[in-house]
């Protein structure tokens, strides 16, 4: 039986850790290999590197992270932020991600994510949607957004979902940009959504602040995944702790590490 | 040995084999493998796509003199689907043939009829298929240890005698370990499966 994944995501900018945790063995705590490790021997089902270097000069950076943790780390690692062509997730792949997320570059060019599922499997192409609440004559519809929820597409983000499955995409990383940073749990109704919209998994991100948020993202949000990034940094909640709060709840983890 | 099949999880089994202490060669040229006495053979992406690197490279028919020679073939993920008569992924592709069966879509629906999620992503553990694993590469791996699997497609071998185990999809059984002799293979990736998959692959180098 599959187990539910639990996902910690890292957010690096120019090589260091944006959002550091406070772990007490560690040596240097804005390393990103350093925290992988750690989440690793944690229990990890997958790790996320999102690199949201600005400067043109500092992106190159994140080669060396994923290379050093790939060196390290024997679990599936994807990085998203800043993939926008294909030798952009060749080089990645090579440095040692297993997947890559592909973001803005899939709503300015959709055929990029074919290109690539083409290219690379399907395995290796996550699209990432950073979606919204809007007003729509009258009514909620869920529309993708760009630059951290800053622009807005015009997409309708159930069907673009739904387009990215057709086109190749092995994965989706679904994050709700109004319950982002929010700790108010998962938009669980976009989440079920678009879960139930596509034949591919969906990895539910945006808003955990607690770990029945977990359990939420995938019994009512039909997630096969869940990735959360501040209750794990700030030590909040360990991997242990989420797994053993899901279990108990009846979901499938993995618990031997 | 490691055959360059031009995939992109060359590297992460050369790590993951580094670090149990392999002596690793990775080989690009068909002479190469004269020498190999152990050869993984990695995979990703489309079945088709790896056959014709294979063959492109000469490797193809290197590897099947390779496993004539009845020393130990370790196939990974597409790698093991490759092992097959051939594969049904974007229209019929012929594989080594070393094992008899077909690769074909993963159901679209578990046991109960309910639609489940294609591809088949994350841990799971492995069930066993026959009565043992001595003397396999997965002899003493624990029923409760999970490996990592990410795959749309699954090996349905003639022979139910070369399969060494399943992990069980909504009631459905795909096969995640193969073995016939000197030929071996494991769905999963044991290069991504932490130390349960480490300790997999150095069975494999101690057969």
């Amino acid at each position: 039986m599959l187990s539910t994944r639990i996902i910690p995501c890292l957010d690096v900018d120019k090589g260091r850790v944006v959002k550091g945790v406070n772990f007490v063995d560690l040596v240097d705590a804005g390393d990103p290999v350093e925290q992988a490790r750690l989440y690793d021997a944690a229990g990890a089902d997958e790790l996320c590197f999102l690199d949201i270097t600005a400067s043109h000069e500092g992106r190159d950076t994140i080669f060396d992270v994923v290379r050093r943790t790939a060196e390290q780390c024997f679990m599936p690692v994807t990085v998203g932020g800043g993939v926008r062509n294909l030798d952009d997730i060749r080089n990645l792949l090579l440095a040692g991600a297993d997947k890559t997320a592909i973001n803005t570059a899939a709503v300015t060019n959709p055929d990029f994510v074919g290109a690539a599922a083409l290219k690379f499997g399907s395995q290796c192409i996550v699209v990432a949607i950073d979606a919204k609440r809007v007003d729509r004559d009258g009514k909620t519809a869920f529309e993708v957004f760009t630059h951290g929820g800053r622009r807005e597409t015009g997409i309708e983000a159930i069907g673009w979902a739904q387009r990215m499955a057709e086109l190749g995409a092995g994965e989706l990383l679904l994050t709700s940009m109004d319950r982002d940073g929010t700790k108010a749990g998962f938009d669980l109704e976009l989440t079920r959504a678009i879960a139930d919209a596509v034949p591919i998994p969906v990895i539910a991100s945006g808003g955990v602040g607690t770990l029945d948020h977990m359990v939420e993202g995938v019994r009512e949000g039909h997630a096969s995944a869940v990735l959360a990034a501040s209750i794990f940094h700030f030590g909040t909640y360990s991997i242990a702790e989420t797994k053993a709060h899901m279990r108990a709840a009846g979901l499938e983890v993995r618990l031997d590490i | 040995m490691l055959l360059d099949s031009g995939t992109s999880n060359l590297l992460s089994v050369q790590r993951a084999l580094d670090h149990v202490g392999a002596d690793v060669v990775i080989a690009d040229q068909p002479s190469m493998l004269d020498d190999a006495d152990r050869l993984i053979l990695p995979g990703v992406g489309a079945f088709g796509h790896c056959v014709a690197n294979l063959i492109e490279n000469g490797l193809f028919d290197a590897v099947l003199d390779y496993a004539r020679r009845e020393r130990p073939l370790l196939g990974i993920c597409v790698g093991m689907q490759m092992l097959f008569d051939g594969s049904e992924e974007f229209g019929w592709n012929d594989g080594l043939g070393l094992l008899p069966g077909r690769v074909q879509p993963i159901p679209m629906s578990g046991a109960d009829g309910g639609r489940h999620k294609i591809p088949h992503i994350g841990w799971a553990t492995l069930e066993r298929s026959g009565p043992d694993w001595a003397g396999t590469f997965l002899e003493g791996f624990g029923r409760d240890r999970a490996v990592y699997f990410v795959h749309s497609f699954s090996a349905r071998p003639e022979a139910v005698s070369d399969i060494l185990a399943f992990a069980d999809y909504d009631g459905i059984q795909l096969t995640a370990a193969v073995r016939r002799d000197n030929i071996m293979g494991t769905q999963f990736h044991p290069e991504k499966s932490g130390q349960a998959g480490l300790g997999i692959l150095s069975r494999f180098l101690a057969m």
